[in-house]
């Protein structure tokens, strides 16, 4: 018998991760604006006030990450011990770009940094490239698959008692060489700019600054939409990884991805509106004098992202197919905690709005007005 | 245990155990200079006197310059257990997940934001909005340490769970018991505790430096003074917490405790050893001394693992080889099993799990019923199944031994130099008493070895286990190749040392420019 409770628990974390990936993917604006310090920079001045401009941001998207693995672990630790386990370099090569990030902003301009200040922009800059390329590759593997098995009897092996195993030497390194899955890594480092690039317009005052900002979004808007596109077409043409929802037999579908945001029209117009808001936006700031675009694309963002996970996962859809054996492939339902867990955090995740409300007042009433030369010169903590 | 790459059970362990020393260089300061930091905002909020808002924006800067470098070997930790120990991830995930996932909801984002408020908002909140958010990123940093440390205390003393065969791993039953175990207690106290107690020595420390070179003098005093009493407080709770700590591991950790103090050959009336050497290359059973010389006092361990000055108290052997009586957690009388015993009923728990899965398959529900009944009865040692030999349970002695007496002597230590700084503050004498201050800034080094014994003894005296009788390390480690994490590890290495030394540097720099005028 099924027991709905659980299942709805199992939907529940399902779009909380969802949610988390969303807003880290929108959040990466941090990295995306660490690439383009000297494109927009040309003093040292404006430098500042962009490194500034992120460095006041940087830890959000930071902790955001660390949620969304912490949760992740939490709601389906079966996807964690397979996929960070086996895919060891890739998840290595994400965490080395996120420990150098995370000194480089309080380091960079103090006195006798042993480095030198070029070095941690280098570091911010190899966060900004790699981390966000990384990030997209390996989400892109929930539409793709991996070469996992999978057997939780091993346990009873006491010779090797593994239960998650990799069956590749290149342990998460071969993901990158699928080119579905670079084209959505390259998605998102172009629109990690892109969002950078709105944010500067919308948080720093200064024409130049602003100017550049303003070219500079047409050429990295293009190669994200070109990008964007390619995965997200490659992905409607592609056959997905279906469940059979009595058997829990794994089974390749035709054009499964597209079919489920047909079969699910909320999250259809999540999909829609994500990707119309994303390029109202843009087109926005392109052709005016607008600096509000940031709003528009960030919010589209987070929805246009938010939806992609949930057709990964719902509606009879393994978001962790093994390309291996079809059978071992993650399921919200084969990979998720028990019942008693998952509604343990549900209580815990109810504390979610009080703290969407206490980021926004503090946030609020500290960005009071824009980043502009005054401050920077007056400012006892800038980095 | 030949079957085992046990090269990369080792290198896995190294790994770990690099990040977590390393991730604890910074965290017990983060966690106690964040409240020394609020009250001295406090005091400016109260007084308005500019001078404490500059001490306030002073240790500020050094907080800042530390929290970094905290956050980043932070992450790879979480991560960790995921990419290199991926099998426990499954086995406990169940549990040891939630408080991870609390641990961000609640408290990552409550420090991150406020401590944005903290640094930036000087300017831009009112004083009392901001005086609020110090405090806020203080208790932040603390309840991150309370989901994490209740992780780890779940991990010494497995409460509140239950195996499920059908999943094939631990699951929560009772979450209250898994938060509020006396091990996480005590462990959440103790080891917050010592964070206060570091971070009042080094504030004292570098404070006497300053008055050493005569510089700063009024920020150094005051900084001593509110160090002072802070760390004498805390310090004297943090041996009450210790003690708790050691009393619990008594019940739970028998090893442990032998392995703390050196015991192979249990008694009634066992003595504390105060000071000791250890006789080295000594087997539990060759009956050799297994001390060089030492200093003890008759019965205290006796009384402080069992409350009681005549009560047995197990010793390395006797751990191997069974036959003592001892209560269980139930309160039950019961003869202790040696460890064959125990690895055979493991092995009987293992496989009874085997065939439970095979007899599911096939449908047969009283081949299921007969090997759930039999799993059931055997699962408190089913850890040990996936051990050899006996004797693979011993822990590293000299290494707990040692580092046990350093922390606690440490701890004494710490005690008396507060005493004696607040004595000398109360007769006016310690701005100008040299060799007082060259000690203070000798404490700072010594907290933090003092720091890192503590988790020394606390995760090395509990091997081979990760989860104490249920998980050992060899059956907890991820299948990659050892070689790939000897290149992570040291990757992690000489990143790590170079962001140390980067910081070093950049906090001595900064002590020695001290405060600016108008703050930092
Ligand atoms: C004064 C007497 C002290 C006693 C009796 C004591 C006792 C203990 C015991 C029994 C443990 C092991 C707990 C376990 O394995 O679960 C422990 C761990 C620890 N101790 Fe101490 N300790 C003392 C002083 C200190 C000092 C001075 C510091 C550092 C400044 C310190 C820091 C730690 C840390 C960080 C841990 C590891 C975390 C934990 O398991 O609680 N201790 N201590």
């Amino acid at each position: 018998m099924v027991d709905t409770t659980y299942v709805f628990l199992q939907h529940y974390w399902w779009f909380i991760i969802s949610l988390l990936g969303a807003l880290l993917v929108f959040l990466l604006f941090v990295q995306g604006g660490q690439t383009l310090i000297y494109t927009i920079g040309k003093t040292e001045m404006e430098r500042t006030m962009i490194v500034n401009a992120l460095g006041r941001k940087w830890e959000f998207t930071f902790t955001t990450l660390v949620t969304f693995g912490g949760a992740f672990f939490a709601s389906f630790p079966l996807f964690y011990s397979t996929s960070f386990g086996g895919a060891y370099w890739v998840w290595m090569a994400i965490l080395f770009c996120f420990v150098i990030q995370a000194v480089s902003y309080e380091y960079r301009s103090k006195p006798n940094n042993f480095l030198g200040h070029k070095t941690y922009e280098i570091f911010l800059f190899i966060n900004g490239l790699l981390g966000t390329v990384l990030l997209g590759t390996a989400v892109a593997t929930f539409f793709t698959g991996s070469q996992f098995s999978m057997a939780k009897i091993n346990l009873t092996n006491i010779n090797n008692p593994v239960i998650s195993s990799w069956e590749t030497p290149w342990h998460g390194l071969e993901a990158a060489l699928n080119l579905h899955n670079i084209s959505l890594g390259l998605a998102v480092f172009f629109l990690a700019r892109v969002l950078a690039l709105l944010y500067f317009m919308n948080h720093i005052n200064h024409p130049d600054i602003l100017a550049r900002s303003r070219k500079q979004l047409l050429y990295n808007a293009i190669p994200f939409l070109v990008f964007f596109l390619t995965f997200v077409i490659w992905l409607f043409v592609r056959e997905g990884f279906a469940v059979n929802p009595t058997t829990g037999d794994v089974f390749m579908q035709k054009h499964k991805y597209l079919l489920n945001l047909i079969q699910m029209p909320i999250v259809l117009v999540l999909f829609l509106g994500g990707v119309v808001l994303v390029l109202w936006g843009i087109l926005k700031s392109l052709l005016q004098p607008y600096t509000k675009g940031i709003w528009f694309t960030g919010i589209g963002t987070v929805l246009a992202v938010l939806s992609l996970f949930l057709i990964a996962g719902y509606n009879n859809t393994a978001y962790y197919p093994s390309t291996f054996n079809l059978q071992h492939s993650l399921t919200i339902f084969n990979s998720s905690s028990s019942k008693f867990t998952l509604t343990v955090m549900s209580i815990v995740s109810l504390l979610i709005p009080f703290v969407v409300a206490y980021i926004w007042y503090a946030w609020k009433s500290i960005n009071i007005k824009k980043i502009d030369e005054e401050e920077m010169k007056n400012e006892t903590h800038v980095y | 245990m030949e079957h085992f790459d046990l090269s990369l059970v080792n290198w896995s362990r190294a790994q770990f155990a690099l990040t977590a020393m390393y991730h604890w260089v910074f965290v017990p300061l983060t966690l106690g200079l964040a409240f020394i930091i609020a009250f001295m905002e406090t005091l400016y909020y109260k007084t308005g006197d500019e001078e404490w808002k500059r001490i306030t924006k002073f240790w500020m800067t050094l907080f800042g310059i530390n929290f970094a470098i905290g956050v980043a070997t932070g992450i790879i930790l979480e991560f960790e257990f995921g990419t290199n120990w991926s099998n426990y991830s499954w086995f406990v995930g169940d549990i040891f997940g939630a408080p991870l996932a609390i641990e961000g909801i609640m408290a990552f984002f409550m420090e991150s934001t406020f401590i944005a408020v903290m640094f930036f908002g000087w300017n831009k909140v009112s004083k009392k909005f901001h005086l609020i958010s110090t405090w806020l990123v203080a208790i932040g940093a603390n309840l991150s340490a309370l989901w994490i440390l209740v992780a780890n205390a779940w991990m010494q003393y497995p409460a509140g769970m239950f195996f499920n065969p059908d999943t094939a791993r631990n699951e929560m039953h009772n979450f209250w018991e898994v938060l509020f175990s006396p091990i996480a207690i005590n462990k959440f106290l103790h080891t917050v505790s010592s964070g206060y107690v570091l971070a009042a020595l080094f504030v004292v420390g570098i404070s006497a430096w300053y008055l050493l070179k005569g510089r700063n003098v009024l920020l150094a005093k005051r900084s001593i003074i509110i160090a002072s009493v802070f760390g004498l407080i805390t310090s004297v709770f943090l041996a009450l917490t210790g003690d708790g700590s050691a009393y619990q591991v008594a019940q739970k950790q028998p090893m442990k405790l032998a392995a703390m103090e050196g015991l192979y050959e249990g008694k009634e009336g066992a003595p504390l050893i105060v000071v000791g050497a250890l006789t080295p290359g000594k087997e539990y059973n060759d009956g050799k001394d297994p001390y060089l010389f030492r200093i003890q006092i008759p019965k205290l361990l006796s009384f402080l693992g069992y409350r009681s000055g005549d009560a047995f108290v197990p010793g390395v052997k006797d751990i191997i080889e069974g036959g003592y009586n001892y209560t269980d957690k139930d309160g039950n009388q019961k003869v202790a099993l040696s460890a064959e015993q125990k690895i055979e009923r493991g092995r009987i728990a293992i496989q009874a799990l085997a065939d439970y899965k095979n007899a599911k398959e096939k449908g047969d529900t009283i081949g299921m019923a007969y090997n759930r009944k039999l799993l059931d009865e055997n699962f408190e040692y089913f850890g040990y199944g996936y051990l050899n030999d006996p004797k693979s349970i011993i822990p590293n002695v000299p290494l707990t031994f040692y580092s046990f007496h350093i922390m606690v002597g440490l701890g004494f230590l710490f005690i008396a130099f507060f005493i004696l700084m607040l004595y000398l503050i109360y007769l006016r004498g310690f701005l100008i008493n040299k060799w007082l201050l060259r000690l203070s800034i000798l404490m700072i080094p010594l907290a933090y070895i003092a720091s890192q014994a503590g988790w020394i003894v606390a995760e090395v005296g509990r091997q081979p286990w990760v989860i104490q009788d249920v998980l050992p390390t060899v059956a907890a480690v991820s299948r990659i190749d050892s070689s790939a994490v000897q290149v992570t590890f040291f990757l992690f290495f000489i990143i790590f040392t170079t962001l140390l030394i980067a910081e070093l540097r950049i906090m001595f720099t900064q002590i020695k420019k001290g405060p600016k005028e108008g703050g930092n």
